[in-house]
């Protein structure tokens, strides 16, 4: 009887997971407008797709800003978190992680909005008219993607052992030479899991871009979201329907290299899964 | 070692701002902000509006032209954008009540009508209305009016007729309401034979009854939720604009048979083409103004779009005619006598936030109700 009721809840969990995208994939084929007929099956959305210049680009400016902002946190996220993480005096190392956690924690309505008056306050000064741009926008996704790059890298650091990169200098390595050859290898998964969170967050932000974005750089969500004064195009199904494929093709992956590193029986690989889990 | 590496950091990422904020002055330029959905863009074989544009302006004047075209959801989203002063568009597109709001604040330029040639294809009903009586600010892209579409196969075509269809008790729980304190009470003042910018609070009140009167019939209020509720015959009765009711009749299901008409008095909009001040290339817009408006691209833009054109070259263009069929011309271009009078005495103006604040707490009490 337990079990019944389980698998039941499980089933249902997993239906409302799913069930939107389904219907998402399956009226991506449809061949006419419709949401609630499905007339007939056709690729027709998906030329449609081709054929619009401005999703296009609206798919190629939010993969660019997603990629520079993940780069440039990353890096940065994993100096911050090594500097934090040195921070001799423990009050200070608090206040360093309070500091860092409170774009993660605002609201994004007001980090977007702050931002935003923080840039054309700058532009003015410089006698800018157009304030917002590429820049301005990938400064805002840097700031909110940079917490959480720290707080997954922070405590991988954290779990190293002091005396490693003090054995490797010990046994001749420079301080640039034990950080590369010791500590970032096994910073890696951290660095890793902070890099696609930073990512997928970038990828999909709205709010913060929103108030953001200028004249010449519109990312997917914006566009989207400004199709709602009309109805959202069965388009934006074909789209959607084939970026779900490519992440979850990604995740397989991703799945299948961890797998085939875990059998082989790598300590390392291992211990990252672990820290995965974790 | 360290601050200087600090130093070189900052400095850079200042020089990439400024650079960023002037660095394309070089090249022309021309940044338009639009609704989305708005413009033929090139899918079914359609022209796409904005290349043509850069590729005809090349051919003309000799100068490549990059046109930075991006998208809005509402004209209040548009207003933000540009009174934060965070940004400089170069053409806008605006309904008729934000176009007077920006007009009395000083937000829009003066046109240069010696730029915009084709301005003398715009209809002269559409000059001179109130948002723009002097012809300064604006030359019209859109126009609609608001009608009540209903399922044939639902509504007996005796009740047809007014706009007593929406308060009709046999179409109980069929009957769609706007979600949307404006729109939902325009319907209850044009029922009433109510001026719908009236500052009297009784006339208001009036209305609110109705509203509240209204609410047992009404199966939800909704706003873009109309398209999916009514093709797929989840509802029978409701009022949208005549454009939108061909994008739900092409969707519609199989047991259901969309049909529209118009109540009377009824509401009407305009949306509009304006240089704001913030402008950079005020010449270089009203080309572009001038643009959408000769026959090719106001032609396409009109198909494409499905809302009516004040644009003669379009409704006298004999392809635009066929291609859209005698009913769709029958509705979105309807015989309604002197549209001028009837839109300045029809049509929403901006209320001023008096006036709101007392809406919504009217609104409030109908949905709580």
């Amino acid at each position: 009887m337990k079990k019944v009721i389980s698998n039941i809840l499980t089933a249902l969990v997993y239906i409302f997971l799913f069930a939107p995208i389904v219907i998402l994939l399956i009226f991506s084929f449809n061949e006419s407008k419709s949401l609630s007929v499905f007339s007939n099956f056709s690729f027709r959305w998906y030329r449609e797709l081709l054929k619009d210049r401005h999703t296009l680009e609206a798919v190629r400016n939010t993969l660019l800003l997603a990629a520079s902002a993940t780069v440039i946190s990353t890096i940065m996220g994993t100096a911050a978190a090594w500097g934090i993480d040195r921070l001799r005096s423990r009050w200070y190392r608090g206040f360093m992680n309070t500091v860092t956690d409170i774009p993660m924690t605002n609201p994004d309505i007001i980090t977007g909005i702050s931002l935003m008056l923080m840039f054309v306050f700058v532009g003015r000064i410089f006698g800018a008219r157009n304030s917002l741009n590429f820049w301005t926008m990938l400064i805002a996704h840097v700031t909110f993607c940079l917490p959480y790059v720290i707080l997954q890298v922070l405590p991988k650091l954290q779990q190293i052992d002091k005396a490693l990169p003090e054995a490797a200098m010990d046994l001749g390595c420079t301080q640039v030479g034990a950080f590369f050859k010791v500590e970032l290898p096994e910073m890696m998964p951290g660095i890793v899991t902070g890099a696609i969170m930073a990512f997928t967050i970038s990828m999909d932000d709205f709010v913060i871009s929103y108030f953001t974005s200028g004249t010449g750089f519109e990312t997917l969500p914006i566009r989207i979201y400004s199709m709602t004064k009309k109805t959202v195009t069965p388009k934006m199904y074909a789209l959607a329907t084939i970026i779900f494929f490519v992440t979850l093709s990604l995740l397989l992956i991703n799945n299948f290299i961890d797998d085939k590193s875990t059998r082989k029986g790598g300590k390392k690989a291992k211990k990252a899964k672990k820290a995965k889990k974790d | 070692m360290k601050k200087f590496t600090a130093l070189v950091i900052v400095l850079t990422m200042a020089l990439g701002l400024v650079l960023s904020g002037c660095g394309s002055s070089d090249k022309l330029v021309l940044n338009v902000y639009n609704w989305g959905e708005y413009i033929s863009d090139g899918s079914d074989d359609s022209l796409d509006t904005i290349k043509a544009f850069e590729e005809w302006y090349e051919q003309e004047y000799g100068t490549p032209i990059t046109v930075n075209y991006t998208t809005y959801a509402s004209n209040e989203d548009m207003y933000n954008k540009l009174s934060s002063g965070a940004v400089s568009y170069d053409v806008i597109i605006p309904s008729d009540y934000m176009i007077a709001r920006m007009a009395e604040e000083g937000m829009l330029q003066p046109l240069n009508f010696d730029n915009i040639p084709n301005y003398q294809y715009i209809d002269d009903s559409f000059k001179g209305l109130y948002y723009d009586a002097e012809d300064k600010y604006t030359v019209p892209y859109t126009y609609g009016v608001v009608g009540i579409i209903y399922d044939a196969n639902v509504v007996d075509e005796a009740d047809v007729g007014g706009w007593d269809l929406m308060w009709n008790e046999k179409y109980a729980d069929s009957i769609l309401q706007y979600n949307n304190s404006r729109d939902a009470f325009g319907t209850a003042m044009y029922k009433l034979g109510i001026d719908v910018n009236t500052t009297d609070m009784d006339q208001w009140q009036r209305a609110c009854d109705e509203l509240i009167a209204q609410r047992p019939l009404v199966k939800s209020y909704v706003m873009d939720e109309i398209y999916n509720m009514m093709e797929s015959g989840e509802a029978a009765v409701s009022s949208y604009y005549a454009g939108d009711y061909f994008t739900m009749q092409e969707a519609q299901a199989d047991h259901v048979d969309l049909k529209f008409y118009y109540p009377e008095p009824t509401n009407f909009f305009i949306d509009a083409m304006c240089i704001p001040t913030c402008a950079q290339n005020k010449e270089l817009a009203e080309i572009f103004i001038n643009f959408m408006l000769s026959e090719e691209a106001a032609i396409a833009n009109a198909e494409y779009i499905n809302y009516a054109s004040p644009n003669k070259i379009v409704y006298e263009n004999e392809a635009y005619i066929e291609d859209m069929g005698p009913e769709a011309m029958e509705i979105l271009y309807p015989e309604l006598g002197n549209f001028s009078e009837l839109y300045n005495k029809y049509a929403y103006r901006s209320l001023d936030v008096q006036m709101l604040d007392h809406l919504n707490t009217l609104w409030e009490t109908i949905k709580i109700n």
